[in-house]
C-alpha cells in the first residue's frame, strides 16, 4: 500500500480513538437532554469540577483553603493524609449526586416549564458559576491526574500494523483504554435504561413529562437520577482528559467539542453520541491529513463544526435523533 | 401622580404611535439625551471614560444587534464575537488601503462588510432552528476566527498577526490612538448609540419588525399568512449583523487599539453579548441597554468593593466575580425570564397607576 | 437607603484623590485566574516575593519604600486596558504584563503617558530598538534572540552544522508563537536546515494530528513555542510517540515545571531555554527564607519557590529594582518619576559582580542597556528536565544568539512600526 494510504489509515485510526473521547463528554449531554430535555452547557464545567474533585481527595487537599486563609489569615493548605484512588472515585461520585441534587433543588425546580432557550442559559449561568466555585475550592494550578491508567504508544498496535503493512501505526493505550471504558459505560447505560425499573422511568419522562407524572413517576427524583448519572459520566471524561494534560480550566473546554458530535448524532440517542463522536473524530483528523499541506494547519476548531453543519442541512435531527414534528 | 397620563389627549395618529406616548417619558429621553451630549463631556474621568462608560456604550450596541437577532427574530446566534471581530478586520484593512477616509464612514462601511458576512452565514437559518442553529453560528465562530489568524491578508502580514489601528481624526480631534481625549472617544461611541438605537427602535416598530416577530413567535403560520421567511430571516441576520460589526469596529479602533482575533473576539465574547441580551431581556431596546449596563459594571463594582476596599487577594476576587454572575444570570432567569427590560416595565406600570394599587 | 450608601462608598473610594505618599509604585499587573493561571501563579508570586524583600530587608530603594498594587488581568487585553487606566494616575514606575496582547495593547497608552514598560522576553520584539519604542525594553533577550540562540544550541551540538538536518517548530497559533518563524526561516537558509511549522490551536488541548505529523515526518529536532496546557500536552505527546526528549526543545516560556510534571517519566530529558539560573541554590534564598518566607509574607500559597516561573518573576522584579536605583542615582533624587524610571532603564548595566552582591551569582547574564538597544545582550542558557529528582539542571552556561542577524530583522520591522504611525526617532544620536 503506498505511503500515503499508511498514513491515512493511522490518522483515521486515531481519528476513531480521540472520537471515543469525545463521545465521553456528550454521553452526558445526551442522558441530560433525553430525560429533561434541558441542553446542559455545564457539562464540560461539571468534568473539570469531577476531575479537581477527584485529585483534591487523592492528595488531601483542604477545600476553600484559599478562602479561609484570606479571611482568617490561617495558612492551611493539606489535610495531610492521601486517598487511595479506588476510595477517591466512589467519593467524587457521592459529591456529584449530591451536586445534582443541589441543581435540581436550587435551579430546576425552579424553571419547570420554561422556553428551551431560557433553561439553555440557566445552564451556561451554572457553568459560570461551577467554574467559579471550582477555583476557589481547590485551587486553579494545574495539578496531574493520575488513576493509574497507562499512557504512550501502544506496542500490540504498533507490531501488528508493522507485520501486516510494513509501518507501525500510532495508537495511544491510553485511547485504547477510553475505547474499552466507554463501550463497559454504554453497555451499563443501555441495560439501566432497558431492563432496569428505574431506567425505564427515565424514558417514560423522556417521552412525555406529564404522562409520566400521571402514572406516579417522581420527575423531580429522576432529574436528580439523571444529572447524578451524568455527573458520573463527566467525571470519567475528566479522567480521561485530565490524565492527557493535568487538570485545569481548559478541560472545561471540551465541552465545545462535543457540541458537533451532538449535531451528527441526534441530541437524543447513546448510540448517536457514540456514532457522532467516531465520525467527527476520523473526519478531522483526515482533513487535518490532506488539507494541512493546502491550508495551514490547526482546523481542528472548526471543522467538526462545518461537517455538522453539512450534515444539519440534509437532516436536521442528526443520525439518531428523533424527527422534529412541527405543529402549527 | 407622577407618571400622568390623564389629560394628555392625543389629536392625530403619527402623535398616538409616537415611540414615547406618554409625556414623562418624552420630556426625559430629551432631557437625558441632552445631559449625554452636552453635560457629561465636560465631568469625564479617563478611567470611568475608558473602563466603564466607552465598553458601556460599545456592549450596548452589540446588545441590540443580537437582540434583534435573538429577542426580535428568535434566530439563536452565539457567533457574535466572529462578527465583531469581522468589523474590526474590515476597519483594519479599509483604513489601511485608503488612509484618507474619514473614520466614520469606516466604522460604517466595516459595519457593511459585516452585513453581508452575516447574510451569508445567516443563509444555514433557512433550514435550521433553535440550538441546531446555534452550534452552526458556532461554526461561523471559529471559522472566523481560524480564518483571521491564519490568512495573513487580514493583517498585513504582520509577523504576530495583531493588528493596531492608526491615529485618526474627525473634525480636528483624534478619536482612534493613546491621544484620543476621553471627551472625544465618548462622543464618538455615543453617536454612534443613538443613530443605532433609533434605527433599531424603528426598524423593529415598522413592518420589518413585525415580520420579525412573526418568524420568532410561529415561524410556519407566518410563512402561511403571506410573510416572506428568507426576507426576513436574511434582514434580521444582515441588521444585527451590521450593528454588531459597528460593534467590533469601535472596540477595535477607539477602545482596544490593538487587537488579535483569538484572544479578543473568542468565543467568551459572544457568550458575554448572550448574557447581556437574556438579562437585560429579550426582545427590548431598553433590555439591551440594561443588560450592557449591567454586565460591564458588575465586574468592575466587584472588584472595587472585593479588592479595594475589603482588601482580598484579586483572583479571589475574580472567582468570586466568575461564581456571582454565574448565580446571577440564574437568579435572573429564575425571578424574571424576561430580563431586567420586564422589571423596568413593572415599575412604570406601577408607577403609572401610583399612588392607586390598580 | 442601602444603595445610597453604598453609591456614596463607591464615588468616595473612586473620587479619592490619591494620597500624596512618600513611595515607590509597583503595580503588578498579574494575572492568578483564568486559563494561563497556572502560569502567571508563580511568576506573580516570584515578583512580589522580592519586592516585600527589598522593602523588610533593606527598607525599600533610596529609602523610600516600594508600594505594590495588585491588579487582575486573567490574560484578558480588555481588563489589561482597565487596569491600566486604574493605576496610571498613581504615578506608576513600571509595567510587567507577562501577556504579549496586553503588552501590545499598553504599548501607546504607556509611551502617551511617560510609564515605561519592560516586557522581558516576550512582547513586542523589535521594541529592541529605542529609537522607535522609547518606552519599551524587553532585556535581556527577546524571541528572535531565542530562535538564534536554540540555532547555535543546535549547531554546538553538531559539530557547527546543520546542513541537510529537519527541524520542525510547534508553536502556538498566536501573536506570541508566530514570532520566531522570520527569524528561523532565515537561519535556515543560512545554514542550511529544513524548517517545518506546525501550528497549534489554543488552547491546545488536542495535538494528535500534529504529532502524529512529526512522528511520519521524523525531524531530528524539535522547537516548541507554546503557553498553557499546549506544553504540557506536548511533553505528553512527544514520550507517548517515542520522541527523544533531549532533542525536544522549548522557549523559555514552555519549560516550567507545571509543563513537564503531568508526563511524569516520560518527560525525562525535556529541554528548554532559560533566561536565568534555576533552583534555590543561591544566596539571595536565604535572605528571602528569613525576611518573607518566615515573617509569613510570601506571596500567594507559598508553594512555587525555586520554580522556574518563580525566579522568573524574581529575575524580573530585580532588574526592575536595579533600574530604579539607576533611576534614583541620574535623578539626583529617591523619588523618581515614570520618565526618570526610563531613564535608569536606559542606562542599566548588569555586572558579574553587582549580581554576586545581590546573592545571586551567575543567575543573570551580564549586559548593558542603551538608547539603540533596548534588548540587552541576547543570551540565554539551556536546562534540561531530570524527571526523577524533580528538577531542572543547567547543561551549558550563556549561549549568545546572531546579534547582527537580529538587529538586521529589528531594525526592518521597526521602521514599518514607525512609518506606519508616524514616530520620530527619539534617540538623541
Amino acid at each position: 500500500m503506498s505511503d500515503t494510504v499508511l498514513y491515512a489509515l493511522e490518522a483515521a485510526l486515531n481519528g476513531l480513538t480521540v472520537g471515543i473521547m469525545y463521545s465521553l463528554v456528550a454521553l452526558g449531554f445526551v442522558l441530560i437532554f433525553k430525560a429533561s430535555g434541558i441542553f446542559n452547557f455545564a457539562q464540560g464545567v461539571m468534568a473539570l469540577f469531577a476531575a479537581l474533585t477527584l485529585v483534591g481527595f487523592q492528595t488531601g487537599q483542604v477545600p476553600f483553603s484559599h478562602l479561609i486563609n484570606a479571611a482568617f489569615g490561617t495558612s492551611i493548605h493539606n489535610f495531610g493524609w492521601t486517598m487511595p484512588t479506588l476510595l477517591a472515585i466512589p467519593a467524587t461520585i457521592a459529591v456529584m449526586v449530591g451536586f445534582a441534587w443541589l441543581v435540581e433543588r436550587i435551579v430546576l425546580k425552579h424553571l419547570v416549564n420554561q422556553a428551551p432557550i431560557i433553561l439553555f442559559m440557566a445552564t451556561i449561568g451554572l457553568a459560570y458559576f461551577l467554574e467559579g466555585l471550582g477555583d476557589i475550592m481547590w485551587g486553579a494550578e494545574v495539578k496531574p491526574l493520575n488513576v493509574g491508567l497507562p499512557q504512550g504508544m501502544s506496542r500490540w498496535v504498533d507490531e501488528t500494523t508493522f507485520n501486516l503493512f510494513g509501518y507501525g501505526f500510532f495508537v495511544d493505550v491510553l485511547s485504547l483504554w477510553a475505547l474499552a471504558i466507554a463501550a463497559v459505560l454504554v453497555t451499563a447505560l443501555v441495560i439501566f435504561s432497558q431492563y432496569t425499573k428505574q431506567g425505564r422511568a427515565l424514558r417514560a419522562v423522556a417521552d412525555d413529562h406529564q404522562a409520566a407524572l400521571s402514572v406516579g413517576i417522581s420527575l423531580r427524583f429522576i432529574w436528580v437520577l439523571t444529572w447524578s448519572i451524568a455527573g458520573l459520566v463527566a467525571l470519567v471524561a475528566g479522567i480521561m482528559w485530565g490524565s492527557k494534560s493535568g487538570v485545569q480550566f481548559s478541560l472545561s473546554l471540551i465541552a465545545l467539542k462535543a457540541l458537533p458530535v451532538l449535531i451528527l448524532g441526534g441530541f437524543t440517542s447513546i448510540p448517536g453520541a457514540i456514532v457522532g463522536g467516531l465520525l467527527i473524530g476520523v473526519g478531522e483528523k483526515l482533513f487535518d491529513f490532506f488539507m494541512q499541506p493546502v491550508i495551514g494547519g490547526a482546523t481542528e476548531n472548526w471543522f467538526a463544526y462545518m461537517l455538522a453543519l453539512a450534515f444539519l442541512l440534509f437532516r436536521p435531527q442528526g443520525l439518531f435523533g428523533e424527527k422534529i414534528i412541527e405543529r402549527v | 401622580m407622577l407618571y400622568r397620563e390623564a389629560g394628555d389627549f392625543k389629536t392625530s395618529y403619527a402623535s398616538d404611535n409616537q415611540t414615547f406616548p406618554i409625556r414623562f417619558d418624552r420630556y426625559a429621553y430629551w432631557v437625558v439625551l441632552l445631559l449625554a451630549v452636552c453635560v457629561v463631556p465636560f465631568f469625564l474621568n479617563d478611567y470611568w471614560t475608558k473602563s466603564i462608560i466607552v465598553p458601556f456604550l460599545i456592549y450596548v450596541i452589540a446588545a441590540l444587534g443580537l437582540n434583534i437577532l435573538i429577542g426580535y427574530c428568535g434566530q439563536l446566534s452565539l457567533g457574535t464575537g466572529a462578527f465583531m471581530a469581522v468589523g474590526a478586520y474590515a476597519t483594519f484593512k479599509l483604513t489601511m488601503m485608503a488612509p484618507g477616509l474619514n473614520v466614520f464612514v469606516v466604522f460604517i462601511l466595516a459595519g457593511l462588510v459585516t452585513s453581508a458576512v452575516g447574510v451569508l452565514f445567516g443563509l444555514p437559518s433557512l433550514k435550521i432552528k433553535g440550538f441546531y442553529l446555534a452550534v452552526a453560528t458556532l461554526a461561523a465562530q471559529f471559522f472566523l476566527i481560524w480564518l483571521f489568524t491564519r490568512q495573513g491578508w487580514f493583517f498585513n502580514y504582520s509577523p504576530t498577526g495583531m493588528i493596531t489601528m492608526p491615529v485618526r481624526t474627525m473634525l480636528g480631534f483624534a478619536v482612534t490612538g493613546p491621544s484620543a481625549s476621553a471627551a472625544a472617544i465618548y462622543l464618538t461611541c455615543l453617536f454612534f448609540v443613538i443613530v443605532m438605537a433609533w434605527l433599531a427602535r424603528n426598524l423593529t416598530r415598522g413592518t420589518t419588525g413585525r415580520s420579525w416577530m412573526a418568524i420568532r413567535d410561529m415561524d410556519i403560520a407566518a410563512e402561511i399568512i403571506g410573510v416572506n421567511p428568507l426576507i426576513a430571516k436574511l434582514t434580521a441576520f444582515a441588521v444585527s449583523s451590521f450593528f454588531v460589526g459597528v460593534a467590533g469596529a469601535l472596540l477595535f479602533g477607539v477602545q482596544l487599539g490593538a487587537a488579535e482575533a483569538g484572544e479578543a473576539f473568542g468565543i467568551n465574547k459572544s457568550f458575554l453579548v448572550l448574557f447581556m441580551v437574556i438579562i437585560g431581556g429579550l426582545g427590548s431596546i431598553m433590555g439591551s441597554f440594561l443588560g450592557a449596563a449591567f454586565l460591564v459594571v458588575l465586574p468592575v463594582i466587584l472588584k472595587v468593593l472585593l479588592v479595594d476596599s475589603l482588601g482580598w487577594p484579586s483572583d479571589l476576587a475574580r472567582h468570586l466575580e466568575v461564581m456571582i454572575i454565574g448565580a446571577l444570570i440564574v437568579l435572573v432567569l429564575i425571578l424574571e425570564p424576561h430580563g431586567m427590560a420586564a422589571l423596568w416595565r413593572t415599575i412604570k406600570d406601577k408607577l403609572r397607576l401610583w399612588p392607586f394599587p390598580h | 437607603m442601602k444603595m445610597t450608601r453604598l453609591a456614596a462608598l463607591l464615588a468616595a473610594t473612586l473620587m479619592a484623590a490619591p494620597a500624596v505618599a512618600q513611595d515607590l509604585h509597583f503595580p503588578m499587573l498579574n494575572y492568578r485566574t483564568g486559563p494561563f493561571a497556572p502560569g502567571g501563579i508563580p511568576f506573580a508570586d516570584g515578583y512580589q516575593d522580592y519586592l516585600t524583600l527589598i522593602n523588610q530587608r533593606d527598607g525599600g530603594i533610596g529609602g523610600l519604600p516600594i508600594r505594590m498594587t495588585e491588579c487582575e488581568t486573567a490574560y484578558n487585553t480588555e481588563r489589561g486596558v482597565e487596569c491600566y487606566e486604574s493605576i496610571r494616575g498613581d504615578n506608576p514606575l513600571i509595567l510587567q504584563p507577562l501577556s504579549t496582547g496586553i503588552t501590545y495593547q499598553l504599548i501607546p497608552r504607556a509611551t502617551a503617558d511617560g510609564v515605561p514598560i519592560h516586557s522581558m522576553g516576550y512582547g513586542r520584539t523589535s521594541a529592541v530598538n529605542g529609537d522607535v519604542f522609547p518606552y519599551v525594553f524587553n532585556y535581556p533577550a527577546n524571541y528572535w534572540d531565542g530562535a538564534s540562540v536554540a540555532i547555535n544550541y543546535l549547531l554546538s551540538q553538531n559539530g557547527d552544522s546543520l546542513q541537510g538536518k529537519k527541524i520542525t517548530l510547534v508553536y502556538h497559533n498566536s501573536a506570541y508563537g508566530r514570532e520566531p518563524i522570520p527569524t528561523l526561516e532565515r537561519l535556515a537558509a543560512q545554514y542550511g536546515f529544513t524548517l517545518v511549522t506546525i501550528p497549534v490551536d489554543s488552547p491546545g488541548q488536542e495535538q494528535g494530528s500534529q504529532w502524529l505529523q512529526i512522528r511520519r515526518e521524523r525531524p531530528d529536532y524539535v522547537l516548541m513555542w507554546g503557553w498553557g496546557v499546549m506544553n504540557a500536552v506536548a511533553v505528553q505527546e512527544a514520550a507517548n510517540i517515542g520522541f527523544p526528549m533531549e532533542n525536544f526543545i522549548g522557549i523559555w516560556w514552555s519549560g516550567s515545571e507545571n509543563d513537564v510534571r503531568p508526563a511524569g517519566a516520560g518527560a525525562n530529558g525535556y529541554t528548554a531555554l532559560t533566561l536565568h539560573g534555576v533552583g534555590t541554590d543561591y544566596p539571595l534564598y536565604a535572605d528571602l527564607q528569613t525576611h518573607v518566607i518566615d515573617a509569613g509574607m510570601a506571596a500567594g500559597a507559598g508553594d512555587q519557590i525555586g520554580t522556574v516561573l518563580y525566579s522568573r518573576g524574581l529575575y524580573a522584579a530585580m532588574l526592575a529594582v536595579e533600574a530604579a536605583r539607576t533611576a534614583q542615582a541620574l535623578a539626583g533624587h529617591a523619588q523618581i518619576t515614570g520618565a526618570e524610571m526610563r531613564a535608569g532603564m536606559e542606562a542599566l548595566v548588569i555586572t558579574e559582580e553587582r549580581l554576586a552582591e545581590l546573592g545571586l551569582p551567575n543567575f543573570s547574564a551580564s549586559f548593558e542597556v542603551s538608547c539603540a538597544n533596548h534588548g540587552g545582550g541576547g543570551q540565554a542558557m539551556v536546562q534540561r528536565w531530570d524527571a526523577a529528582a524533580d528538577r531542572w539542571n543547567l547543561i551549558t552556561d550563556w549561549i549568545s544568539s546572531d546579534r547582527e542577524l537580529i538587529m538586521e530583522l529589528v531594525a526592518a520591522d521597526s521602521a514599518a512600526f514607525a512609518a506606519e504611525n508616524n514616530i520620530q526617532p527619539a534617540c538623541a544620536n
